[in-house]
């Protein structure tokens, strides 16, 4: 996919004055975040989970190659093929040579945030392989030429008449004045034109939440059922998976299976969670014959033993993005490639480079909520500073910001100057903010103020109201006390 | 080859103070035990834990009702009837399911798997958990994998002796019937019917999967 996170500036004021974007950014907002909450609070093991979760998953990664070694064994036993890919390019003529080996007309897919990170659709699309996506969200975007803007919610950019609108424009085998107002009347049209395309494949293709080292199985957790007819109508299953999606045993990922759906959508489960372990076996009615897993590293294996580290725990679960002010605000495309929202700040640089996706990682008001809903305990506001210092050091920051930066240390280091300045500051922008107590004007910072307000300080600076003998209220001081 | 450029790549970059032996035993020692994490509390009774089985099953969107496993029959005629459905019903060969052949009140019972057209379904779950009214159906040459998905609705049958507190708990069923290590080729866990709410966050139920879920639970 065309790489557009280098204008992450102008993709987000876009963004803004998009108002059907806005519109439909409102259900994030409301819906994913009260739905969480009331899940986790009606479970109380929900953190001991979390804890539990992130411990599996730090074993799983201190002894990776262990447990990729044992998976492979597992599911070379039961009858499947394990491909190894260091890159997107490796697994992706992987997949291309099997296809091509069983002489694929046609392919279906489920939801897999991997096949985006390796370009899969486009790459089969050039081979004359064009795939087909089953999940309702991915066979919309697809129709409309887009990607994902949303781990789990690929289409929550877009507002029920654009659905309407594509449907009208591609599926014109239907008669044009059918019944298309309801959102009930647009899914069945789906489900009925996707129902032929599952029979009629030839391989399907599904990504993993999770591969279990101890049985050699792959695990996809839906809710719609595209993935078990994606894999198990055709006659070849492939899933794509990463290499940290390993967990060592069954009991392992119950574990996770308990945090990601609170954490994901709010459900307490969510409706399928399969299992599947090698090729359809004597006697079954049904099944793929041949089960192929591509395990792709690109890149991974290099975050091991570094700051980066801890991101490979992330389940994918989407609460990040959900919870995030700066997600809501400009949707998950302005990010500019496959991984949006806080966790895409941290991975995006990792995979494309913190030359072309610097941005991401600034645009953050570090307010640290997504780490606290992170069912991974993933610190994503330090990481998105690893970037930012490692941007620094390389020098890609924009001169102005490091121009900025240097006056403000040479002035911060002159305790007496700094003091002289800030306090006139303070006294221009109290000026400046007038009945209102706020500004939309800033010098300098018209950008920022374009789209909100900026509160204007009330009194003298900190150092002024402290000489003062102002202190914090008791229940700040108590608080920092216990801390 | 890519494999070992991979494992060689992660072997540099994992921690130099744990040495390949001390790792290896740490991963066979975890995949030998499984040990159980944390479990979500649980009534103390058998009944308690049945009717919250029922609870979740509801939450989750299907149906339930209790019957005796005779009256199967019975109790699929008239779910069919009451959703204008034609009185047939496609199922594997499992044994467990035999009895509404023997006694099949005027239903069509049709064999195998789905062709994509039936309109119903019947499958018998191996277990149903009680933390989230999930149920545990395992595939094979008698249980099509299939049939749990392509019917517009899906009626199951479990039996109150199978009912378990948590996931784990199947996990211990399939560790005795397949073996250490061994797996169904197809484990699904289901909980209510399929739904999506890719347009305009809707909770839509029937998405690609069934439209109705409905769970016969026996007492015998
Ligand atoms: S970083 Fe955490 S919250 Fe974000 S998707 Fe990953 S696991 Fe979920």
């Amino acid at each position: 996919m065309q790489i557009t996170s280098p204008t992450f500036k102008a993709n987000s004021s876009g963004a803004l004055k998009d108002p059907q974007l806005q519109k439909a950014l409102k259900h994030v907002k409301s819906n994913f975040i009260e739905k969480r909450a009331s899940a986790v609070e009606a479970l109380p093991e929900f953190d001991a989970l979390r804890d539990s979760a992130v411990s599996i998953k730090n074993h799983v990664l201190e002894n990776l190659d262990i447990y990729l070694e044992t998976f492979e064994k597992n599911v070379t036993k039961n009858g499947g093929h394990v491909h190894w890919a260091a890159t997107a390019s490796d697994a992706r003529g992987q997949i291309l040579d099997i296809c091509r080996r069983v002489g694929a007309k046609s392919v279906t897919k489920g939801k897999s945030m991997i096949s985006e990170e390796i370009g899969l659709n486009e790459f089969l699309e050039a081979s004359s392989i064009p795939p087909i996506e089953t999940d309702l969200g991915e066979y919309i975007i697809q129709l409309r030429g887009e990607h994902p803007s949303h781990i789990i919610a690929p289409a929550v950019h877009l507002n029920m008449d654009q659905v309407r609108e594509e449907f009208q424009k591609k599926h014109t085998h239907l008669p044009a004045d059918r019944e298309l107002s309801e959102p009930e009347s647009l899914l069945k049209e789906a489900r009925g034109i996707l129902r032929d395309k599952f029979q009629q494949a030839d391989v399907g293709i599904t990504g993993a939440n999770f591969l279990i080292a101890e049985t050699g199985s792959t695990i996809i957790v839906t809710n719609e059922g595209n993935g078990d007819l994606t894999q198990s109508l055709p006659k070849v299953h492939i899933v794509i998976a990463s290499i940290e999606k390993i967990v060592p045993t069954l009991e392992d990922m119950s574990q996770f299976v308990r945090i990601l759906a609170r954490s994901a959508t709010g459900q307490e489960m969510s409706v399928y969670t399969t299992l599947s372990t090698g090729p359809k076996r004597k006697g079954d009615p049904d099944g793929p014959e041949e089960f192929h897993v591509i395990l792709l590293d690109n890149g991974r294996s290099g975050m091991i033993g570094t700051e980066f580290q801890d991101m490979l725990r992330c389940i994918r679960c989407g609460a990040c993005m959900n919870h995030c002010p700066v997600y809501h605000a400009v949707g998950g495309h302005a990010y500019g490639w496959v991984y949006p929202g806080p966790m895409g700040s941290v991975l995006t640089p990792q995979f494309i480079g913190v030359d072309q996706a610097g941005h991401l990682p600034n645009a953050s008001t570090f307010c640290g909520r997504c780490e606290a809903v992170c069912p991974m305990k993933i610190p994503l506001p330090r990481m998105m500073r690893h970037w930012r210092e490692q941007e620094f050091e390389k020098h890609l920051s924009p001169p102005s910001h490091r121009r900025n930066l240097s006056l403000w240390a040479w002035l911060a280091k002159r305790p007496k100057l700094y003091r002289i300045s800030t306090a006139l500051v303070a006294r221009g922008l109290w000026l400046l903010g007038g009945f209102k107590r706020r500004t939309s004007f800033l010098p300098f910072a018209g950008a920022w103020t374009k789209h909100r307000d900026m509160p204007t300080p009330q009194g003298g600076t900190f150092v002024v109201q402290w000489n003062l003998g102002k202190r914090p209220p008791r229940s700040i001081e108590t608080w920092r006390r216990v801390k | 080859m890519t494999k070992s450029f991979i494992l060689e790549k992660l072997k540099a970059q994992i921690n130099p103070s744990l040495s390949d032996e001390t790792r290896r035993m740490a991963v066979a020692d975890r995949l030998s035990k499984h040990a159980t994490g944390v479990l979500p509390a649980m009534p103390a009774t058998r009944i308690k834990r049945v009717n919250k089985f029922i609870e979740k099953v509801i939450a989750s969107q299907a149906t339930i009702e209790q019957i005796s496993r005779r009256n199967a029959s019975q109790a699929i005629s008239e779910y069919l009837r009451s959703h204008n459905l034609p009185g047939e019903i496609r199922m594997g060969k499992d044994e467990r399911l035999k009895i509404i052949r023997d006694d099949a009140k005027g239903l069509l019972i049709k064999d195998g798997r789905s062709d994509g057209q039936d309109l119903a379904s019947f499958s018998h779950a191996e277990a149903g958990v009680v933390e989230t009214g999930t149920l545990a159906l395992f595939s094979g040459p008698d249980n099509p994998t299939t049939l749990n998905f392509l019917p517009e609705n899906h009626i199951v049958m479990i039996s109150e002796n199978d009912i378990v507190p948590h996931y784990e708990d199947v996990w211990k069923v399939v560790r005795s019937r397949y073996g250490e290590g061994q797996m169904p080729r197809t484990l699904n866990f289901i909980t209510g019917p399929s739904r999506s709410a890719d347009i305009e966050q809707t909770l839509l139920l029937g998405a690609h999967g069934p439209i109705r879920l409905h769970v016969l639970l026996t007492r015998d």
